[in-house]
């Protein structure tokens, strides 16, 4: 439920942009990466490089494919909101090749340090296995967890704990370190 | 007579006829002996007088360091301190007789006096002698400590190790240091670095800066160096630090993994740990000197937080093979597991006690989460605390006290260090400069 907006949100700019860029419900999207900053494309002459509306951008990527997919409780299984996201993700990742990411595992504060470390990881590698299944090459992907370390939300309550349970795909240019 | 005068002579007359029953029950060639095993419920009142400055200059030092073995025997929960303006003898020299019928008309059942002086090259030298009152007579010998005046905090330590095992029969822990991790910032911006101080909070040393998240230090069993984990790399990774240089290097390194967990076993020769590769969680031993490796469990589970038992046979952990958080005990190269968590909930941070005849954990149940011990086939299960987070006990080196990190609940949630003795009383709060976690208690000095 958390993730239907933003779908919503993505059709509507795919709309409103009228481009063949990545388009994660269909076809047409081959062959079009980059298109968004290209000077020939009328359409897209307003987007400004890097901005959120440029196909192409890691804004773009985080804010309209999406980011982060969430876990039940004590759970590394992809929900079928999840997966959606992650098929978002591989679209994006394939088109733009340049980049690598990082995909960064999280639980939430229930749960004693070490164990949750595992656990992210676990989310982290289940992420990280669904974008290879769709056709991503593993060098281009690393992972960790940072288990309970780094919350996004402070709250103690299962509204915080929720969106704590989390991988988040970190997109970074050139090689990655580690 | 003062009112405040009289109150005070009411008050020992009272306290006389409480220790003449108490006398009664102790045959005069029994020592004064204190049974921890049984669980204290009233604290045997000792007095510490300010110990006697002997040279011109020492007069602080007597009196702080007499202060902390006051402060050190009244932290375990098993003494309590007759208050020194309540004292009526006053201790002007050390080789002066002992007036037990001033100490026991205070009721004082144990006396530490003692004697402090400096010489011209800085040094502080503290003796002291430990009294029987009700006996009359001394207990074991006098001892002499000597120091820089920067380490007179640990000569008053060794003073109170050394009454509290002859007062106990209990081997002592306040000469030790604990490693930890001091926290600052909220909880979705904490600064993490590692830090060693006295068991009692006291010279705060910091290992590392906050620019990388470290997690989890474990001193070696001499107390040289500290096992930790650090996000330096962006992996986490088992770094090694020399505490004396403050310097540390990478021990575990297997690109495409993460490593945490680290734990030496009991000769510092190896380090059990946490290897991830994938999804799935397994524990590992490194030959420390030769870097080899070996690996200790297979299963698709997630394994961590392994411990060594003391004489080095046998390793508890932790693993979720089960369908939920429990403890194990398998032999030290690897092999059969037992399980020996049988109880409501999830175990997980499993230490084996010095004295290895119990195993401390961190328990998770209905919301709520527990330090407990039980022994170590997971019989006599004992839960010590309760809170909103309670987790990774350290055993005190005499294995008679844990510390702990307990954390708050909400926005403003934070961490500090707690301290429990293993009946469950004694709840304490261990003094920081910041928030801390991650606490790992070093061996007796």
């Amino acid at each position: 439920m958390q993730h239907l907006p933003k779908a919503l949100m993505l059709v509507a700019a795919l709309a409103v942009a009228g481009c063949t860029n990545p388009n994660r419900f269909g076809a047409g999207a081959d062959g079009a990466g980059g298109a968004g900053m290209g000077a020939n494309n009328g359409v897209t002459s307003g987007v400004l490089p890097g901005s959120v509306d440029d196909p192409t951008s890691t804004a773009y990527f985080n804010q309209r494919v999406g980011d982060r997919v969430l876990f039940a409780v004590d759970q590394s299984s992809l929900s079928a909101e999840g997966r959606a996201i992650l098929d978002g993700q591989a679209q994006w990742l394939t088109t733009n090749s340049d980049y690598m990411a990082v995909i960064e595992g999280h639980a939430d504060e229930q749960g004693t340090r070490e164990y949750n470390l595992a656990l992210g990881a676990r989310r982290a590698n289940a992420v990280m296995e669904y974008l290879v299944s769709r056709g991503i090459s593993q060098s281009r992907l690393k992972f960790v967890s940072y288990g309970k370390e780094r919350p996004l939300e402070v709250c103690s309550t299962e509204a915080c704990y929720s969106k704590n349970r989390r991988a988040v795909t970190v997109i970074a240019a050139g090689s990655l370190m580690g | 007579m003062t009112k405040r005068a009289m109150t005070w002579l009411m008050l020992a007359l009272a306290l006389v006829f409480a220790g003449g029953m108490q006398v009664s029950s102790l045959s005069a060639q029994e020592p004064l002996r204190l049974e921890i095993d049984r669980g204290i419920v009233e604290p045997m009142p000792v007095a510490v007088p300010a110990f006697v400055a002997e040279t011109p200059g020492a007069e602080q030092f007597a009196e702080d360091i007499s202060r902390v073995v006051a402060e050190d025997l009244v932290g375990t929960g098993l003494f309590r301190e007759i208050p020194r303006d309540a004292h009526i003898s006053r201790v002007s020299a050390f080789a002066s007789p002992v007036q037990f019928a001033d100490w026991k008309a205070i009721n004082a059942q144990a006396l530490v006096t003692g004697a402090v002086s400096t010489d011209g090259a800085g040094r502080v030298v503290v003796k002291f002698r430990a009294w029987d009152v009700f006996a009359e007579r001394e207990l074991g010998e006098g001892m002499q400590f000597a120091a820089t005046s920067e380490g007179w905090r640990r000569l008053a330590h060794k003073v109170a190790d050394q009454v509290y095992r002859r007062l106990t029969g209990e081997s002592p822990y306040f000469d030790s240091r604990v490693v930890f991790v001091s926290e600052v910032g909220p909880k979705d911006d904490r600064q993490k670095r590692l830090a060693i101080m006295d068991y009692d909070g006291a010279n705060v040393q910091y290992l590392t800066d906050s620019a990388s998240i470290v997690l989890a230090p474990r001193f070696s069993p001499n107390g040289n160096q500290v096992l930790y984990t650090s996000y330096q790399t962006g992996f986490p990774r088992i770094h090694i630090l020399d505490v004396g240089a403050v310097q540390s290097r990478i021990l575990q390194a297997n690109e495409g993994t993460m490593s945490f967990a680290p734990r030496f076993s009991p000769d510092g020769s190896r380090v059990v740990y946490s290897m991830t590769q994938g999804s799935n969680t397994d524990i590992w031993a490194m030959d420390v000197a030769s870097g080899a490796t070996r690996r200790l469990t297979s299963t698709p589970a997630i394994e961590t937080a392994p411990s060594f038992s003391p004489d080095g046979s046998q390793i508890v952990f932790e693993s979720d093979r089960s369908g939920s958080q429990q403890l194990y005990v398998m032999p030290a190269m690897g092999g059969d597991a037992q399980r020996i968590s049988f109880g409501e909930g999830r175990y997980g941070t499993p230490v084996w006690s010095p004295r290895g005849d119990r195993i401390a954990f961190t328990k998770q149940n209905q919301g709520r989460f527990h330090i407990g011990v039980m022994n170590t086939n997971g019989s006599e299960e004992r839960l010590l605390t309760a809170s909103f987070l309670d987790e990774g006990p350290t055993w005190a080196p005499n294995g008679r006290v844990i510390m702990f990190t307990r954390e708050t609940q909400g926005a403003q949630g934070a961490s500090a260090l707690y301290s429990v003795d293993i009946s469950g009383r004694n709840l304490r709060r261990v003094r920081t400069p910041a928030g801390a976690s991650d606490p790992s208690w070093g061996p007796l000095q």
